[in-house]
């Protein structure tokens, strides 16, 4: 019996098997029921006792051999398969994704909203309120009764019935304090409204104020809330400085000015070289308008603060012309998404 | 107000380099709003006499003067009207030099040499007048360098500085005022000019009666008879003015406008023989007309005060005299008025007759009270020399109860500490009152302080209030000499609703699914507000910017659609755009401002891509946005068909909520679209309130059984809503239903063209149990019986 011989051939014809199928023909071929190997036991009974045994061990040698080259093969075949298969997967992961459409705040609304956070964070409360408003709420609650000079800084447009635009948020301030007893912490977002319209003005635009009404409210507090707020805002330790100005409503008044966040006080364009940029006005509620709100003067005290928010976003977001918030051109607003 | 800086100075002088004095200004609330050089630089050009003037052979406009410079005669031609002989005037010799380095050089006109120049004021820098040349007084030396005549009072590096005034410093519109602050700013003397009285030379006198006492608690007076009025204004005073923005008019006009920007004091001139028999002043009456200096015809309201004569009306006080008493070149005597008007009977008075004068600017922000005689005084000694004239006695008209008295208010440490947070101490309290000029009646110590009893003087009309005082020493004290701190406060923690979303989800809701926000006008065009909502009158703008801005939007759709054209004009062929903001909608008898959230969506579903085709939009996908609103709001919505001229009849619905109709969605009109030139934009508008619900969340266990879904396949007439077909479908299935999916709709070949067919898939699952394949099939069988009963469907 040539064992050697046929596990050699069974050998060879495993190693040449090219797929699983091949493979497994050969297995039969070899060790399957009507195999060359297993015929070769079969035959066993033909031999002498004597040899039978080491015969025997021979012709499984030679099988469990062949089923080893087998199993090797196979893994070999199966991992070729497997590489052949991802190949033929394959994509070009340049290709762009599908992308689901990103949408986007207005970045005034962004910055309406980053305000709006610095504030709630320490216990102010957002009040909203009416756009259209009547003389009393928009002027003559705020000490500016209907002759005062100041009316023509606010360039108001009218309605025939005497109600108007809001020019300021401060309406809201004074239906705050006409509805809750101090101590009032609130800031006012919205939509103001006055006749004026070039490259740094626009007749709507947005305003935040605030105002907070509590005992011994001074103006040492007025000015470290609004150099808080505007460091905050820019993320940037920015100096912040205040002038003496006017407004009806508070009394002592200032404008403020920050140093100017794109030169840092060096002088540039944004700051028109004077390093210094005006943001806001604020001061101590008058105290016509906490009287004319029935809050006792000899209590409490208030300051008041108010800024444009259109401003504040050209700024944060470097816009250089305002005109460009209101074009709502989508290349524009999808930078801000 | 304009000012020039070496006026200021002369008056007032502090060692301040000019950056430092601007800056002091500013920071003192004057804000400096620009600077201007004054003048410009020139050399070589010297006092001239013009010996003879001749007319220049073979021109007509040409004359050649012989012109001296003292020492030699020249011959200039020259082009100017005024140029005659005895004349002093600005030459320029060969080798000057003129601003911006023009050189003078000898020259040729038209056949006749000119050795030099004789200049314009325009020509040396100084204004813009180049009417003629410019005419120096007599009394300068011939030969003397014109730079010099300038330099001491008017230097030719001077500047004019722009203040903005704030409406509460009405005592800095004047050199004295401007004066005054900056020696309280930097605590230095300010040497004020001595106003020697002009004693009367006559008895003659114009009758004066105020009517209106109380809108003008003083009224003055004073006859000049024999004006000459064919002299001008010396260069001081017309330069003086130019340099503080006022352009010289002749000598009357000039020298109250002097006083107005030197004393803050406006007066008025008039022609005394064009003055009917007396000076009323009082509030107009019925059928008041007036003709203005300016040529403006006025009829004047009730609410005006005027300056009138027994025929009528002369001036609008305090704001512009009538043109037929105002003074013309034949005058000879003037009447000189100078007053007191309250500032609440002239503010507003301008604004409503469409002025603004520097009087009106004045007196609206307040004037002196005191100031009246002085001022009359300084005009009528600056008036006789330059014009001469007989002055007579100063008539004058007051009603003493109606000046503003002099208020004393109190001042309390205590108060003053607590309101600027910073200990002050008395003694600076005390120095700033003193640097003022406000007289301390009272010091009393006090437990909690000192207290002071304080006079403002008449020029600080606007202190009243403790707080006014407490203003004033922080102004002094510096605003950058306050501390910063933060105000202690005791919040209580927020409250955070469950049953409502903020505006802020909201707004993030629409952006999370591809929206951009935009924010467009309020105001809008009325055609297009027409267009859009003909069922409402819009609200109307009295004083718009323009007629595109000029009414209030009753609805957002015409700013979205508005958007979505003009992307598409620049090339943006694809976008969804939201807003959200007010609509304001007259109702019954009242105005509703009600807060909207609108979107508009156009062009392609998804951005092109290599891995797909291109599709329209459709009314499904804003259709879409909106369920996934009202999904999101935990609001079951219902959609009906909507009959409006704004939208496509066919494509477009009304958004129903427990019975309300909370919006709308749809394909904007055709024939809209066309209209506005607009492209195919799908929109929808609902009330934002709706939107803020927020269903609360309840969690319902998931069942652990297994789900199965059935197929079924109807057909029904084309007019059956498939709303409502899914509805029987889940009245019919009941609770084993876990969803109900309409994935085809179908109408074609295949079946009758007024028929459409619906495939239906079922998710069917028990809480409680294995549903079985009898128990599925019943389930099945009572959908398919629920559409045939309720429309008439037939299994396909």
């Amino acid at each position: 019996m040539d064992i050697e011989d046929i596990l050699q051939r069974g050998q060879q014809q495993v190693a040449k098997a090219e797929d699983l199928r091949q493979l497994d023909d050969v297995r039969v071929g070899f060790l399957g029921k009507k195999g060359e190997l297993t015929a070769l036991l079969k035959q066993l009974g033909t031999l002498d006792a004597e040899e039978r045994p080491k015969v025997g061990a021979l012709i499984n040698q030679a099988k469990v051999t062949l089923q080893q080259d087998i199993e090797g093969r196979r893994d070999q075949l199966q991992q070729q398969e497997l590489a052949q298969t991802l190949a033929a997967d394959t994509v070009d992961v340049t290709l762009p994704g599908r992308q689901p459409a990103l949408g986007g705040l207005h970045p005034v609304t962004q910055a309406m909203y980053r305000i709006q956070d610095i504030f709630t964070g320490a216990g102010y409360q957002v009040v909203a309120g009416r756009e259209i408003e009547n003389d009393y709420y928009n002027f003559a609650a705020l000490n500016i009764p209907s002759h005062h000079p100041a009316r023509a800084m606010h360039d108001t447009f009218y309605f025939g019935d005497g109600t108007l635009l809001r020019t300021h948020t401060s309406p809201s301030q004074v239906h705050t304090m006409e509805r809750q007893a101090p101590p009032i912490r609130v800031i006012c977002p919205g939509r103001v409204y006055r006749r004026d319209s070039d490259l740094t003005h626009s007749p709507m635009f947005h305003q935040v104020e605030g105002l907070v009404v509590d005992e011994d409210i001074s103006f040492a507090d007025l000015k470290g809330t609004v150099t808080d707020f505007l460091q905050r805002f820019f993320e940037k330790d920015l100096q912040v400085r205040f002038r003496p100005s006017y407004f009806p409503f508070t009394e002592p008044s200032a404008e403020v000015d920050v140093q100017c966040v794109h030169c840092l006080g060096k002088g540039c364009r944004v700051c028109s070289h004077t390093g210094w940029l005006e943001v806001m006005g604020c001061g101590l509620v008058h105290p016509n308008v906490l009287n004319m709100s029935g809050i006792d003067t000899e209590v409490y005290s208030g300051f008041a603060f108010g800024f444009g928010v259109d401003r504040l976003a050209m700024l944060l977001f470097e816009v250089d012309d305002l005109r460009l918030f209101f074009d709502n051109d989508m290349r524009f607003l999808r930078q801000f998404a | 107000m304009k000012f020039s800086e070496a006026w200021l100075r002369q008056w007032v002088n502090p060692e301040l380099e000019r950056d430092a004095l601007l800056q002091q200004l500013t920071m003192a609330g004057l804000e400096v709003d620009g600077v201007e050089a004054a003048a410009k630089q020139f050399s070589g050009v010297v006092v001239g006499r013009i010996e003879t003037a001749e007319q220049h052979p073979d021109a007509d406009k040409l004359r050649v003067c012989q012109v001296s410079d003292g020492n030699e005669t020249f011959q200039v031609v020259c082009g100017a009207p005024n140029a005659r002989a005895g004349l002093l005037t600005a030459f320029a010799k060969v080798g000057a030099v003129l601003p911006d380095n023009f050189k003078i050089k000898k020259a040729k006109l038209r056949g006749v040499e000119s050795f030099g120049m004789l200049c314009s004021a325009d020509e040396l820098g100084l204004g813009d007048d180049h009417s003629g040349i410019i005419e120096l007084g007599a009394n300068l030396a011939v030969g003397g360098d014109v730079a010099e005549v300038f330099s001491a009072e008017l230097p030719l590096d001077d500047i004019t500085v722009d203040l903005d005034l704030t409406p509460n410093r009405g005592d800095c519109l004047s050199i004295k005022g401007l004066a005054r602050e900056v020696g309280v700013l930097n605590n230095a003397a300010v040497s004020y000019p001595v106003i020697e009285p002009v004693a009367d030379q006559s008895e003659r006198v114009f009758p004066i009666t105020v009517d209106a006492k109380a809108q003008c608690p003083r009224y003055l007076g004073r006859v000049i008879e024999g004006v000459d009025l064919s002299r001008s204004t010396p260069l001081w005073m017309s330069e003086r003015l130019r340099r503080c923005g006022l352009r010289s008019i002749d000598p009357v006009v000039d020298v109250t406008n002097y006083v107005l920007i030197e004393q803050g004091q406006p007066m008025h001139a008039f022609d005394l023989n064009r003055l009917d028999q007396r000076i009323h002043v009082r509030m107009s009456k019925a059928d008041d007309k007036l003709t203005l200096l300016d040529g403006q015809d006025v009829a004047l309201d009730a609410e005006t005060l005027v300056i009138a004569d027994d025929s009528g009306p002369v001036a609008i006080a305090g704001v512009m005299g009538g043109k037929h008493s105002g003074v013309q070149n034949d005058t000879q005597d003037l009447l000189l008025e100078c007053a007191f008007f309250a500032p609440l009977a002239i503010a507003g008075t301008a604004r409503r007759y469409g002025l603004h004068t520097d009087a009106s600017h004045r007196y609206e922000r307040g004037v002196d009270a005191e100031l009246q005689a002085a001022a009359l005084q300084r005009a009528t000694k600056l008036l006789l020399d330059i014009v001469g004239g007989v002055p007579g006695p100063i008539v004058e008209a007051v009603s003493k109860e109606d000046l503003p008295a002099a208020t004393q208010v109190i001042l309390r440490q205590s108060r003053l500490q607590s309101a600027l947070g910073v200990e002050i101490d008395a003694e600076a309290v005390d120095e700033a009152m003193a640097r003022l000029d406000f007289v301390v009646h009272a010091r009393e110590e006090t437990a909690a302080g000192v207290e002071w009893q304080v006079l403002p003087p008449s020029h600080r009309f606007d202190i009243a209030l403790e707080a006014d005082l407490i203003e004033e020493v922080c102004r002094i004290y510096g605003y950058n000499n306050i501390p910063s701190t933060v105000p202690v406060a005791r919040p209580g923690l927020a409250e955070v609703p469950l049953a409502a979303h903020s505006e802020v989800q909201l707004r993030q809701q629409l952006v999370r699914i591809g929206f951009n926000e935009v924010i467009t006008y309020s105001f809008i065009d009325p055609e297009w507000q027409q267009a859009f909502d003909p069922g409402h009158k819009a609200l109307e703008l009295m004083n718009p910017m323009s007629s595109e801005q000029s009414v209030m939007r009753t609805t957002m759709l015409p700013g979205l659609v508005q958007v979505a054209k003009n992307n598409s004009l620049r090339q943006q062929t694809s976008g969804r755009a939201f807003e959200v903001g007010l609509v304001f909608v007259p109702e019954q008898d009242e105005l509703v401002q009600r807060s909207m959230i609108a979107g508009v969506l156009w062009g392609d579903r998804e951005a092109e891509g290599w891995y797909q085709t291109n599709s329209p939009i459709d009314f499904f996908d804003a259709k879409g946005v909106v369920e996934s609103l009202c999904e999101w709001a935990g609001q079951t919505a219902s959609f009906r068909p909507l009959d409006d001229t704004v939208f496509h009849p066919g494509q477009s619905a009304e958004v129903v909520i427990n019975d309300n109709v909370v919006g709308r969605v749809g394909l904007l009109h055709p024939l809209l679209q066309k209209q506005f030139d607009a492209p195919p934009a799908f929109v929808f508008e609902l009330l934002s309130d709706a939107m803020l619900a927020k269903a609360p969340r309840r969690h319902q266990s998931i069942s652990k059984f297994p789900q199965v879904r059935r197929d079924l396949a109807v057909v029904v007439q084309q007019d059956v809503p498939a709303a409502a077909v899914l509805q029987s479908v889940r009245n019919a299935v009941g609770e084993n239903l876990v969803d109900v999916r309409l994935f085809d709709v179908y109408a074609g070949e295949g079946i009758d063209s007024n028929e459409k067919s619906l495939a239906i898939g079922l998710t069917l699952q028990s809480q409680t149990t294995t549903l079985s394949e009898e128990e599925i099939n019943a389930l099945a069988d009572s959908a398919l019986q629920a559409m045939r009963t309720d429309h008439a469907a037939r299994q396909r």
